[in-house]
């Protein structure tokens, strides 16, 4: 893997990782991603991107709307790949595999990165329905009683199972907000990925299910690489250990998290933190 | 700002919020009109066939051969041809519009052949039922020597409503939200156990109703079916599909153009049994759809 201080500094986006790197090079990484670039269409969404993303640890994208955060969380785990018209080039190593190769399994990588959508969407069946369909399509319950031990074990891991015991085969729609977002949750983890990738998984919920979000999220990190975007600049430092800023689809900087919303490198991230825009 | 400002919490003119109050009352009159008139005309056709017909209605009637005694005709070799033709119709018919849908919505992309295929479908729905008359009798009857039997007249009905098929399937398929599909792709499932397991299921209630809506079509169809070899005067019950056949609006139109009035009668008859049976078909598909829902949303 060639390390970013061998690459001429061609952009905000470099320098920041160059900072990452130099703060601590020797760590492993879990999603390498160099120089990314991503189009819709003609459009140049994401611009020459790098970043090294640390295992165990949630790192979090912050910046403006528009700013190509959700579009490059949706390049990990090639969702975009649905959208017609669009493209990447660049690259993007997990455990030091391009994903973007043609050879690369899509089904199979989606199995292992996991993602939880801003807008809960349980599928409309019922509570046991919606986790055993990740393990059905994978082949990854041998036997029913295996089948619901795993689905317990889900719920359990996403602190839903205390609430829905008493009703695994009632419908997924009759929980509430906060609950269905965890159901998702529980159904992403259940096909045991080793990334998690959250799209602003509580920008639709009062505070107190918002709370119980994060506490998951401090909980799944000892188990998984999570990946959150939020637009809510307090729940970022609340959660995560790194953070990435981004603007007009660039990597403004990258660093812990509390020295980007204490003594950021650069004006725009500190512009921003405080609430100067955005 | 070329009008004055108002004060906050002051009330709109008067004039404009008045016009504005008639505006809504008087759309709303409008429309119940408009729908009432749609009503009253159902109401009276109803009322005329029920008039008629009704006191011929008996299971006799649906027993009964046709006769040329009007008083000892029935309607039992229609009706059987008209089940008959609707559930073959429907065999053929379903699956490959269902198929063929799911393929343009969820596999075609929007390349021009795509968007070609689909102007096509379109103008197909809208070809006059006759001219599939004689697409079926020269395809099926003659060139494919299926003859003037039940599995030729179903499969030009099939081709009639295959495009209906189609494009409602479509319309059903491109409600489902984008937000499903996201959600299984997100677990690793390929695109086929997505369409298998989240959208068809979602995307059913609606699938059936174009279903009916089709086939409804097609069993009140008369001139594709004359033309493709329909008997005007069946003395026996279609047994199999290679029999000759006849049909429920075949039947009345045959009895309507009788100049003896006990024959009208039993045309006002026998629409009522069409009408009942469609209206059986749709029951059926509405109990179809809301055991679905309930079993989604339960």
């Amino acid at each position: 893997m060639s390390t970013a201080a061998s690459r001429p500094l061609t952009s905000l986006g470099e320098l920041a990782s160059k900072r990452q790197d130099s703060t601590d090079v020797d760590t492993p990484c879990k999603i390498d991603v160099e120089k990314l670039n991503f189009y819709y269409g003609d459009k140049r969404a994401l611009q020459d991107i790098s970043i090294r993303i640390k295992p165990n640890l949630v790192t979090a994208f912050i910046g403006p709307s528009g700013c190509g955060k959700s579009t490059f969380l949706r390049t990990l785990n090639r969702m975009n790949d649905i959208i017609p018209g669009t493209h990447a080039d660049g690259k993007i190593l997990i455990d030091n595999v391009d994903i973007y190769t043609s050879g690369m399994d899509v089904v199979q990588l989606r199995r292992r990165v996991g993602m939880v959508f801003q807008k809960s969407n349980p599928f409309p069946k019922s509570i046991f329905e919606n986790i055993a369909y990740g393990l059905r399509i994978n082949g990854m319950a041998g036997s029913k009683s295996e089948l619901t031990a795993r689905v317990e074990e889900s719920l359990k891991q996403a602190a839903l199972w205390d609430e829905v015991k008493d009703r695994m085969h009632e419908s997924a729609l009759a929980l509430s907000g906060g609950q269905q977002q965890r159901l998702c949750i529980a159904r992403a983890l259940a096909v045991r990925p080793e990334i998690l990738l959250m799209d602003e998984p509580a920008s639709a919920l009062d505070p107190i299910a918002t709370q119980r979000i994060e506490e998951l999220v401090y909980d799944l990190k000892k188990t998984y690489t999570i990946v959150i975007v939020t637009h809510n600049m307090q729940q970022a430092a609340r959660v995560s250990d790194h953070t990435a800023f981004f603007w007009l689809g660039r990597l403004v900087e990258y660093d812990r998290t509390e020295k980007i919303f204490t003594a950021p490198a650069e004006k725009l991230t500190e512009d921003y933190v405080t609430g100067r825009f955005g | 700002m070329s009008t004055a400002p108002f004060a906050i919490g002051a009330d709109p003119p008067a004039r404009r919020l008045a016009w504005r109050r008639f505006a809504d009352v008087a759309f709303q009159v409008v429309a119940l009109v408009v729908l009432l008139v749609a009503l009253a005309s159902l109401a009276a056709l109803i009322w005329d066939i029920v008039a008629d017909g009704a006191g011929r209605l008996s299971l006799d009637f649906i027993t009964s051969f046709p006769s040329r005694r009007a008083s000892q005709a029935g309607i039992w070799p229609a009706l059987i041809g008209s089940v008959f033709i609707i559930l073959v119709t429907a065999v053929l018919a379903v699956p490959v519009g269902v198929a063929a849908a799911i393929y343009l919505e969820e596999y075609g992309g929007r390349s021009l052949g795509a968007r070609l295929i689909e102007l096509n479908i379109t103008n197909l729905a809208a070809v006059p039922s006759i001219i599939y008359g004689l697409l079926g009798l020269g395809l099926f009857v003659r060139m494919l020597g299926m003859g003037r039997s039940v599995l030729a007249g179903a499969s030009t009905l099939a081709l009639l409503v295959l495009p209906v098929v189609i494009l409602s399937t479509r319309e059903a398929l491109r409600a489902v939200p984008g937000s499903l599909r996201e959600g299984s792709y997100a677990l690793g499932a390929t695109k086929w156990q997505t369409i298998w397991h989240q959208v068809l299921p979602v995307a059913f209630p609606g699938i059936l109703t174009g279903l009916i809506l089709a086939l409804s079509r097609a069993i009140g169809e008369t001139a594709p079916l004359i033309i493709a070899g329909a008997v005007t005067f069946a003395t026996f019950a279609p047994d199999s599909i290679w029999s000759p056949f006849t049909v429920l609006p075949i039947q009345i139109f045959n009895w309507v153009s009788r100049p003896q009035v006990d024959f009208h009668a039993n045309a006002a008859a026998g629409i009522l049994v069409l009408v009942l049976l469609l209206l059986s078909m749709n029951g059926v598909a509405i109990w179809l759809r809301d055991r679905h829902t309930k079993k989604g949303a339960a």
